[in-house]
């Protein structure tokens, strides 16, 4: 059954030898890259575009087509790569269309090499993108899996390709780009191919080959020079002006006098085409009978050639085909092209029988009412089941062993038996007895942790910026966003019993309290721990790192900085915040620049509320900025007077009703010489650190989590980047 | 098809198909006795609570109550407190849910109780029965009703425990009194 994909979902291939259709509704250029266990291209042979379209096991169009076939042999594919990326992009010519906002979604099917449909996935969401990751197969312990990825980059092929890893990756961009250019301006030329005959030799793209050598010949061997990988693409572009310009039906026809399965599976290109458009077509209906359509189709390589369609053949009985999933064919409508703003249905494609479940997670399954509340209530969710599976757990483990203590007590309070091999047997007995419980504990939990990992692992590709790692494809397609998000990444969470599952710690915007990012020695001197003038560092990058993304997740002008620096310490870290305008000048120092930034925030918070105690929010001063205020204090109390103190505390305690909050960077042992007075101040706030801690508690149990903060990656320039973005957006608006 | 259950009688939850149940529901209902006279209309609720205990051998290590809703594993949960009753429809005025399959694997038993958090005896409430459900099917697999009032303000109603690879249910009807379930640990001692 053909699981239609959203973006993050995975789902597990058959074989190893694939074919990939992409159709757009404009010529685009189809790419693939090999990346290696870390997600890297390592080099630009391990690119395949039109240029050099061939690599081991892979082969792409060397032309811009609005339809493509990928054919891909995973055996021989390069031990070393562990990925497979299909990009599209669009062609840099006059021309063609400069965003995939401007055309129809992409759509891309991975089949069988006898055109059974495996997956498929339309490309929703773009708007402003040039270039996009489409479909990504991966090995996934010794098996290979495709995902849906759909992340699209603004900044072109460039971009992809560099926030893959490749080095060169403009130089290489510019080289495709060129020869896509040279190779459409040849096309346009192109005479309509009618495919005669071609050799049934099996393989479809030996056949397709065949047909653009005819064309080649016809057009009188004109370009020999860049033949070899031009013909596959002329070809290919030729039939798609076919395939356009008549009814789909039509052209297997034309197409498929070559006897054999090649030629039947190019039969349901044009087909399926016309079922994207078509709208509910019974999807299951033809991959149902797999098996009864590669009956059919093994015997028309031998005898008569039969036209008809092979996935419509078994069309009408399809509903009953499937006695187990009754509904599932009704509720999956294929996928219209949606508007771009509309997530993908949160639809749940029968997945294959891999899994526990009949169907695997999927992103969004949740209740909200837009995709951003989904999430967010799915990532709680995944919060409160891993709490409670493991609760669960530990209550077990805990019995199991009270229960052998009490066991073991018996055997040796029992003088006649304390000794002797009655009591050997008992203590076995009871050890047997709880190393049983523990098993079927553990069994159970095992079996709980891996639905939640494979969610995880779906829900962690689909998270949008706000919401996603620092190392997430989707800062790559940054935008300056129109509204707010509903919360807001901190960091990871995650519990001994399995260090791999992370859930993303979400709080609600706006904070409803301040952050504090505890730069103090949190668990004593440890071996393991960077020495304090290391941890203040980590603990600005970190106050760095949140503060940008608040500001990038907020719509231009909503959310404004302001910084109490009077030592200067945070100098560099805030560098990439004043050279992007972020922050309009560096932080004032001394005592005079903490009261005088304080002094305007309190100003600020007590204009407004006494606005909105009055409503008379129309009477504010016009120089005051409604929009959120975000307060970054670094080195508490260094510079801070008793006023300032006190001023402070205002803030922490009226500012986040009327939106100023407050971000501190303090170890709490530098304000020892303040006593007792200050402890409510840090119980307000809500204490992060900037090195892995186990503080953090969960609402429902209590369970020890420990905390991760989100990092920049190292080496990557991706807060610089967003800056730029943000930057740019508001010199636009005039801010 | 519902099975009337008469004290300590215990069925098994096995569905008619060999499958076994995976979620079942405590529903409980109750209405108080009518009274008389001027300013009968006067607040004076009656509220029940209903809770779930969950023990393994005869530990009590998790519950499910009008304090903590969801037990911590997360397996049983309490719909919500219901302070007043109904109007003796019969519909449930407090349900609790449990999720067969996610009980943790050590637990062996989930006792059921009712208790008089106001302190008026049974004597005062009509009506009241305990019933569960199959909450997949939302059939009805056993009722029981509670009757013979008494000066009781609590009453541990059934239990539903292992028994080979599936569950059963078993009425129990003691009576008891106390305000919440801590006061009945002792009395459900004997019962298990």
């Amino acid at each position: 059954m053909t699981a239609e994909l959203v973006r993050g979902q995975n789902h597990p291939l058959p074989g190893t030898r694939l074919e990939i259709r992409v159709s757009a509704g404009h010529p685009v250029v189809a790419g693939a890259t090999l990346g290696d266990a870390d997600g890297r291209v390592t080099d630009a042979q391990w690119v395949a575009h039109p240029a050099s379209p061939r690599l081991p096991g892979l082969e792409v169009s060397g032309q811009a087509a609005a339809e493509h076939r990928l054919a891909v042999d995973l055996d021989a594919v390069p031990e070393a790569a562990h990925r497979l990326a299909v990009v599209l992009a669009l062609p840099s010519v006059a021309s063609a269309p400069a965003r995939f906002g401007a055309i129809a979604s992409p759509f891309l099917a991975v089949t069988d090499t006898d055109g059974t449909e495996i997956a498929s996935y339309t490309v929703t969401g773009l708007d402003a993108e040039s270039a996009v990751v489409a479909l990504e197969l991966y090995r996934r312990q010794g098996a290979w899996k495709v995902r849906a990825v759909g992340q699209g980059y603004a900044g072109g092929l460039a971009a992809m390709l560099h926030d893959q890893g490749l080095p060169d990756a403009a130089e290489l961009a510019a080289g495709i780009e060129e020869a896509v250019a040279r190779g459409m301006a040849r096309a346009v030329q192109a005479p309509l191919v009618q495919a005669t005959s071609a050799r049934g030799e099996g393989a479809r793209a030996e056949s397709v080959r065949a047909e653009s050598g005819q064309d080649e010949a016809a057009r009188g061997g004109t370009a020999r020079a860049e033949a070899a990988r031009a013909e596959f693409a002329h070809a290919e572009h030729a039939r798609v002006e076919s395939g356009q310009a008549e009814p789909a039906r039509v052209e297997p026809a034309q197409v498929e006098p070559a006897p054999g399965d090649g030629g039947a599976g190019a039969a349901d290109e044009p087909g399926r085409d016309d079922a994207a458009g078509a709208g509910a077509v019974p999807e299951s209906a033809a991959t149902q009978d797999r098996a009864a359509v590669g009956a059919q189709a093994a015997p028309a390589s031998s005898g008569p050639i039969d036209y008809r369609h092979p996935r419509r053949r078994s069309g009408p009985q399809a509903p009953a085909a499937d006695p187990e999933q009754p509904s599932s064919a009704p509720r999956e409508p294929a996928p219209a092209p949606a508007p771009a703003s509309t997530p993908a249905p949160a639809s749940t494609p029968a997945a294959p029988a891999d899994g526990p479940g009949a169907s695997g997670p999927v992103a969004g399954d949740a209740t909200g009412w837009s995709m951003d509340e989904r999430l967010y209530n799915q990532v709680w969710g995944m919060f409160e089941d891993l709490t409670r599976t493991v609760a669960a757990y530990r209550s077990a483990v805990d019995f199991a062993e009270s229960r052998l203590e009490r066991e073991l007590d018996q055997v040796l309070s029992d003088p006649a038996t304390r000794v002797g091999p009655a009591a050997d047997t008992a203590r076995e007995e009871a050890r047997a007895r709880h190393a049983e419980l523990v098993d079927q504990a553990r069994a159970v939990l095992d079996r709980d942790l891996a639905q939640l990992v494979a969610e995880a692992e779906v829900v962690e590709h689909a998270l949008p910026p706000a919401y996603a790692r620092w190392d997430s494809p989707v800062w790559q397609g940054y935008q300056v966003p129109l509204s707010a998000p509903m919360a807001l990444r901190l960091g990871d969470l995650h519990l001994p019993e399995r260090p791999g599952l992370r859930i993303p710690m979400l709080v609600r915007l706006p904070l409803e309290r301040g952050l504090w990012i505890d730069a103090g020695r949190a668990g004593g001197p440890d071996a393991g721990m960077p020495d304090s003038a290391e941890l203040r560092r980590l603990a600005v990058d970190c106050a760095v790192a949140h503060a940008v993304r608040l500001l990038a997740v907020h719509p231009v002008g909503d959310y404004t900085l302001h910084v109490i620096d009077p030592a200067g310490a945070a100098g560099p870290a805030l560098a990439p915040l004043l050279e992007s305008g972020a922050l309009k000048e560096p932080p004032p120092t001394g005592a005079h620049g903490v009261s005088d930034v304080l002094a305007r925030l309190t100003r600020r918070v007590d204009l407004v509320q006494m606005a909105v105690r009055n409503r008379a929010l129309d009477s504010l001063p016009p120089d005051l900025d409604t929009g959120e205020q975000l307060l970054i204090v670094n080195d508490f109390p260094h510079g801070f007077d008793d006023r300032a103190v006190t001023q402070l505390r205002y803030l922490a305690d009226e500012g986040p009703s009327v939106g100023v909050h407050l971000l501190m960077v303090a170890d709490r042992d530098d304000a020892r010489a303040y006593g007792p007075v200050l402890d409510p101040l840090w119980r307000s706030l809500l204490r992060v650190t900037p090195v892995p801690d186990d503080h953090l508690a969960d609402p429902w149990v209590g369970h020890a989590w420990t905390y991760e903060p989100s990092r920049v990656p190292a080496g990557s320039d991706v807060v610089r980047q967003v800056l730029r973005q943000v930057g740019q957006s508001r010199r636009a608006y005039g801010i | 098809m519902t099975v009337n259950l008469s004290k300590g009688q215990g069925i098994s939850l096995q569905k008619a198909d060999g499958g076994t149940l995976t979620a079942v529901r405590m529903g409980l209902g109750w209405q108080a006795a009518p009274r008389r006279g001027l300013f009968g209309t006067r607040t004076k609720e009656i509220d029940l609570d209903a809770s779930a205990v969950l023990f393994a051998d005869k530990q009590p290590v998790d519950v499910a109550f009008f304090q903590q809703l969801v037990s911590k594993d997360g397996s049983v949960r309490h719909t919500g407190d219901n302070l007043v009753g109904g109007a003796g429809q019969g519909g449930d005025d407090e349900s609790i849910l449990v999720d067969l399959q996610r009980v943790p694997v050590h637990v062996n038993q989930i006792v059921f109780t009712v208790n008089s958090f106001t302190g008026q005896t049974f004597a005062e409430v009509r009506n009241a029965f305990c019933r569960l459900v199959d909450e997949t099917t939302g059939q009805e697999l056993a009722r029981y009703t509670l009757d013979g009032g008494g000066p009781y303000t609590a009453q541990i109603m059934a239990k539903v425990h292992r028994a080979g690879n599936g569950w059963q249910m078993t009425a129990i009807g003691t009576p008891a009194n106390g305000r919440t379930f801590q006061d009945l640990l002792a009395e459900i001692q004997a019962v298990l």
